[in-house]
């Protein structure tokens, strides 16, 4: 099910949480943000479920845009924020 | 004089509250009275028997329903399982069952155990997607459609009386987090209930099924004064959890204005004192007991057990906090923040103060917690 690499969004910088539960994808998203330019791509690598729903619901609550979830080569999944403001 | 600072406050009423005054005293004089078996003819039977069919008028004029539309179940778990898979079996249309994913897990387990799921979803308030539902029970081979009355973890009412669904799909609804509280919709055929949530004792589930639904016992059936009830009655309990109903009822007006005004408090309070923080759930089409919300980076779990260290007992939606690892189906099916999760639900005799107290420490604690991952 892994898609291809040119169907993966190009990101600028991505977070490995795959060990890690929620809230700490979150929080990661939150310390890195600045780590990239407005307009630029954010991706964070997450196993625990509750990242599927946290993300989108962060992004909303935070002003940040969120393009979507792919997954990585070992097929873990991946969700990609866009760094509005 | 200075007042008292307010003591330890069980604030997780929607879990389970305790027993109402008015069962109390009944309870102790039905545990004398009542523990013979209802069906025989001899006078502890008798007296038994005239207990249960008093709990069951009681609870059927509390309800505004007919005696005969009421069983009592071991428990609302098993009203739930009785009332919704009755339906599916009695159904000559299908075995599929509608429902928006937000429903009770007892209501998701009776469908994953018994019939097929055909999920419609919710908005952010969790509220169901009406139109979405009734396309939804129009389609064929559905028995049914399950919808709660109003749901237990983030309070939102749900329109059951305004779903105009197909003649042939009855509706069964959930009424467990809102009896008492709540006067029953109307456009149900079977709905479920559970004492220990209106302050009646634990192990007594109410199953109403309307007079001319089209249900059929679902699991083995029994040899009992009711054809739909299992196992011996607890008669005692059911007597009380009966006085207990019909006093709920008798004073929800003022209750209910109370507690409303109260969970207003804690919704504006929490929402202007605590950085990143959602409140969830209608915010005037609910119950009148209970909000949730959720905070950013703060672990679920820390939450609660700060919380507790600080005398207040509230319940959460995040996972590890539950007794899965996954987390809460309704939050997720509202699309909000899963984590950090806050269910608060007053008890009858929350007071102003203890709210006040409540919010005044939560801040504080949200602080300490986003501290430890240095936010």
């Amino acid at each position: 099910m892994t898609p291809p690499p040119d169907r993966r969004h190009d990101v600028a910088l991505e977070l490995d949480c795959r060990e890690v539960p929620c809230p700490m994808p979150v929080i990661e998203l939150a310390r890195h943000l600045r780590d990239v330019e407005v307009g630029e791509l954010l991706a964070v690598v997450a196993h625990d479920p509750a990242a599927a729903v946290d993300v989108p619901a962060w992004c909303r609550m935070k002003g940040q845009h969120y393009v979507g979830a792919d997954v990585t080569d070992d097929g873990a999944p991946r969700y990609v924020v866009r760094r509005v403001g | 004089m200075t007042a008292l600072p307010p003591g330890p406050a069980d604030l997780d009423g929607a879990s389970s509250t305790p027993l109402h005054p008015a069962a109390r005293e009944v309870l102790l004089a039905a545990l004398d009275r009542g523990y013979a078996d209802p069906r025989r003819l001899h006078r502890p039977g008798r007296e038994a028997r005239l207990l249960l069919d008093n709990a069951r008028e009681a609870t059927a004029e509390a309800l505004g329903v007919r005696p005969d539309e009421v069983t009592f179940a071991p428990s609302g778990t098993h009203a739930v399982h009785l009332g919704l898979l009755g339906l599916v079996r009695g159904s000559r249309r299908g075995t599929r069952v509608v429902h928006p994913p937000v429903e009770h897990s007892a209501v998701r387990h009776a469908v994953a155990w018994g019939a097929e799921s055909g999920e419609v979803g919710v908005d952010r308030s969790g509220r169901v997607d009406e139109a979405g539902l009734v396309e939804g029970a129009r389609s064929p081979g559905v028995a049914a459609v399950a919808l709660q009355t109003a749901n237990h973890e983030v309070g939102t009412v749900q329109p059951v009386g305004a779903v105009e669904l197909p003649d042939e799909v009855p509706l069964f609804t959930d009424a467990c987090a809102s009896m008492g509280r709540l006067p029953l919709p109307s456009g149900w055929a079977a709905a479920a209930g559970s004492a220990h949530k209106w302050g009646g004792p634990a192990g007594v589930g109410v199953l109403l099924v309307r007079k001319r639904a089209r249900w059929r016992n679902p699991f083995p059936g029994d040899d009992r004064v009711d054809e739909r009830s299992t196992g011996f009655e607890n008669v005692p309990a059911v007597l009380a959890a009966a006085a207990s109903l019909q006093a709920v009822v008798a004073e929800r007006d003022e209750v209910n204005a109370r507690q409303h005004g109260l969970v207003d408090v804690v919704r504006h309070r929490v929402a202007a004192e605590v950085p990143d923080v959602e409140v969830v759930g209608d915010p005037d089409h609910r119950l009148p007991h209970l909000v949730t919300f959720s905070c950013l980076y703060v672990d679920g779990e820390a939450l609660v057990t700060e919380l507790d260290r600080r005398g207040f007992g509230i319940a959460s939606g995040s996972a590890c906090t539950a007794s899965t690892l996954t987390p809460s189906h309704v939050l997720e099916a509202m699309g909000v923040l899963t984590h950090g999760n806050v269910r608060l639900s007053l008890q009858r005799d929350t007071t102003r103060a203890q709210v006040d107290a409540f919010c005044d420490a939560l801040p504080e604690v949200v602080a300490e917690i986003r501290s430890r991952v240095g936010l």
